[in-house]
């Protein structure tokens, strides 16, 4: 190994790991008698080949990188904010409420329920940071249980009417489900050799901008970043961390529950709530602010990838095979890509653990 | 003030039933099963979050056991393999390779549970509970007799496990090297512990241990998988750790008071007080989030938390 240059052990090391998860899948596959080729095959059609497909993977694409970019600011300020599916459900929730109860012209109810799905989202993760600096409970298990509450009390919301349940059930549906959201208060699309890509993705790249503006060129970055680093020095320095702390929790809450918002008004569920709306969309978010570690620019890149698991998955239920491969895969992968950065900061530094590694 | 006596009258109806310690001691046990390993794990500085995976992979594991030997030792078998290969995962990535536990913990949550779900629809494996194991004259001791002494097999390997962990973290030289570890790595180090290799055989204790406790799920419990068999038993787990102050004592009372309000998701509707559903299954979460915060100010000031938990 030592004749190679770093850069070529990094991209082998990279390379084995990839090529890892594949097999692992392709094992995981075989024994249950699918045929690798076939799926990706239609893996592939339902994510991008097919028409239109590219405007559903980008449509897609938006929340997931909202829950990402929420995740990245609270990981750098050192915080574990593992609970953004029950934010996105509480925000989604939120939003459909707006959508039903708030009569006004089209665009001011848009702007209404995406801003109530953010602060809904905010507030269920301030639950967390309220706990966590009144009462010193770690944030990681009180959001992780919030996420549990959050299903039973948007069911709860499904199947009462003054909240989110549909009045006019459709006749013989048993499926719980809130009413459509008018016409006049989703989200535009626009449409790019016959792709219907939502403007949401405008949110999305703006927002990725902002953070990425705000964390590498303002103090308020700067002082994020050392909190996360080093609370002490932080404290030193004069750094609240209870404000930047919870701000932090806030933000990413907030994001998760933006992100609720536009999955409801970019009808990646028909512009509906109902079980099973997140979509899965908060776990795979944070999974994308797992691998790409830090960078909000790579997550709209990520994210896309997430969402084209997505699409893909959805389109391969609908030829009868297992939803689930979409998750597989993804969680297998970001197993796999967590592992090179370690090894190359082993390599590259040896902390004093590191003795008895040999 | 009816609502005041609606509430005494259930209240009542609940505790002078027998069948209320029954089913509330069988939701106890899974909690209890898998919060002993993990009360090692964070003693020696891991807050072991995949506690949840290691449950539902175990449980899986646990009914395709069963489902291709029709032996219920075969599925605890299968139980702990499967546990043990998920802790193996976690232990080496996040000390090891050093990656964050948390980070590990969450990916092996995400994981498991797609990959159980894919595999479920597949394989659909086909389980049923152990035989019961009456302990003759202690059995009928009225109202707890058949809760204690009534219960199937696998509910009998919870006291030697509890003794075991126990005894391995206060009475041998490994305990006082994982604990150690949990709270000073750096001066453990210089002493010559290897640190790192004592924090994984924790969290390999600890898969054992959620291995028995999804086995126990499946095969002592419920008697047969669903994908939302756990459904956040494994955070359960965690909160119980915590409220009883990183002590044993503690934990399992934690799972006891979570396991009871889990359980009353059956007791009640069966004694025919049906309370709102989404309220009767959120409330084992919200309680947990209430009493965690209540303890965690109270000890405060003493805080016995080890002190290295969750960093490396």
């Amino acid at each position: 190994m030592n004749r190679l240059s770093d850069t070529s052990k990094y991209a082998l090391l990279y390379f084995a790991c990839i090529s890892g998860a594949a097999v692992f899948l392709l094992v995981v596959l075989t024994l249950t008698g699918n045929s690798y080729l076939d799926m990706s095959e239609a893996f592939l059609e339902g994510s991008t080949l097919n028409a239109g497909k590219w405007g559903e993977t980008l449509t897609a694409m938006v929340p997931i990188a909202l829950v990402a970019l929420g995740a990245i600011v609270c990981f750098e300020a050192g915080y574990v904010n593992i609970g953004q599916e029950g934010q996105l459900l509480v925000g989604g929730a939120a939003a459909a409420y707006v959508g039903i109860h708030f009569t006004g012209p089209g665009p001011l109810v848009l702007a209404a329920l995406l801003i109530c799905g953010a602060l809904a989202g905010a507030i269920w993760a301030g639950i967390s940071a309220l706990l966590k600096f009144w009462r010193g409970v770690p944030e990681v298990l009180t959001t992780l249980l919030l996420v549990m509450v959050a299903f039973q009390v948007t069911g709860y919301g499904l199947k009462t009417t003054s909240l989110i349940a549909d009045p006019n059930p459709v006749a013989g549906s048993r499926n719980l489900s809130s009413p459509e959201l008018a016409e006049n208060s989703r989200l535009g699309e626009f449409e790019i050799f016959s792709n219907q890509i939502s403007i949401g993705i405008f949110i999305a790249l703006f927002l990725a901008g902002a953070v990425w503006l705000v964390m590498n060129r303002t103090l308020i970055g700067f002082r994020l970043k050392t909190l996360g680093r080093n609370s002490l020095i932080a404290r030193r320095a004069g750094i609240s961390e209870i404000s930047y702390g919870s701000g932090a929790l806030l933000f990413s809450g907030g994001m998760a529950g933006l992100a609720g918002a536009t999955i409801l008004a970019s009808g990646l569920t028909s512009y509906s709530f109902s079980p099973g709306f997140s979509l899965n969309f908060g776990w795979g978010g944070l999974l994308v602010a797992l691998v790409i570690r830090g960078k909000a620019w790579l997550a709209i890149l990520a994210a896309g990838l997430f969402a084209g698991f997505h699409t893909g998955s959805q389109f391969l239920a609908a030829t009868g095979a297992s939803r689930q491969i979409g998750n597989l895969t993804q969680g297998i992968f970001v197993l796999a890509l967590l592992i090179p950065p370690a090894v190359i900061y082993l390599w590259q530094r040896r902390p004093a653990f590191s003795g008895e590694i040999r | 003030m009816s609502w005041l006596a609606d509430f005494t009258g259930a209240a009542g109806d609940v505790v002078s039933n027998s069948a209320t310690y029954e089913v509330g001691l069988r939701f106890f046990a899974v909690l209890a099963f898998a919060a002993t390993g993990e009360w090692i794990a964070e003693k020696s500085g891991t807050m072991n979050i995949s506690v949840e995976a290691m449950m539902l992979g175990s449980a899986f594991g646990a009914a395709v056991g069963y489902d291709v030997s029709s032996s219920v030792s075969v599925g605890f078998i299968f139980a702990v393999s499967a546990g043990l290969l998920i802790a193996v995962v976690q232990a080496n990535m996040s000390h090891r390779l050093l990656v964050n536990q948390f980070v590990v913990g969450l990916t092996l949550n995400v994981l498991v549970l797609a990959l159980v779900a894919f595999l479920h629809s597949d394989l659909n494996p086909v389980s049923k509970t152990a035989s019961s194991l009456g302990i003759p004259g202690l059995k009928s001791i009225p109202l707890v007799g058949k809760a204690l002494f009534d219960q199937n097999w696998p509910f009998y390997l919870l006291p030697p496990l509890v003794f075991l962990a126990w005894w391995l973290l206060y009475r041998t030289r490994w305990g006082l090297e994982a604990r150690a570890v949990g709270e000073d790595p750096v001066s453990s180090l210089a002493m010559g512990i290897p640190v790192l290799a004592r924090r994984r055989q924790a969290v390999y204790f600890c898969g054992i241990c959620a291995g028995l406790a999804g086995g126990y799920l499946v095969l002592g419990q419920i008697g047969r998988f669903e994908n939302t068999i756990v459904g956040g038993q494994g955070y359960l787990v965690l909160a119980a750790v915590i409220f009883g102050g990183w002590s044993l004592k503690g934990a399992l009372l934690g799972c006891a008071l979570f396991g009871f309000a889990n359980s009353l998701r059956l007791i009640l509707p069966a004694l025919d007080h049906p309370l709102n559903a989404e309220l009767l299954s959120a409330l084992p979460f919200v309680l947990t989030i209430g009493m965690v915060a209540l303890v965690a100010h109270h000890k405060a000031g003493k805080s016995r938390q080890p002190r290295a938990l969750g960093s490396f």
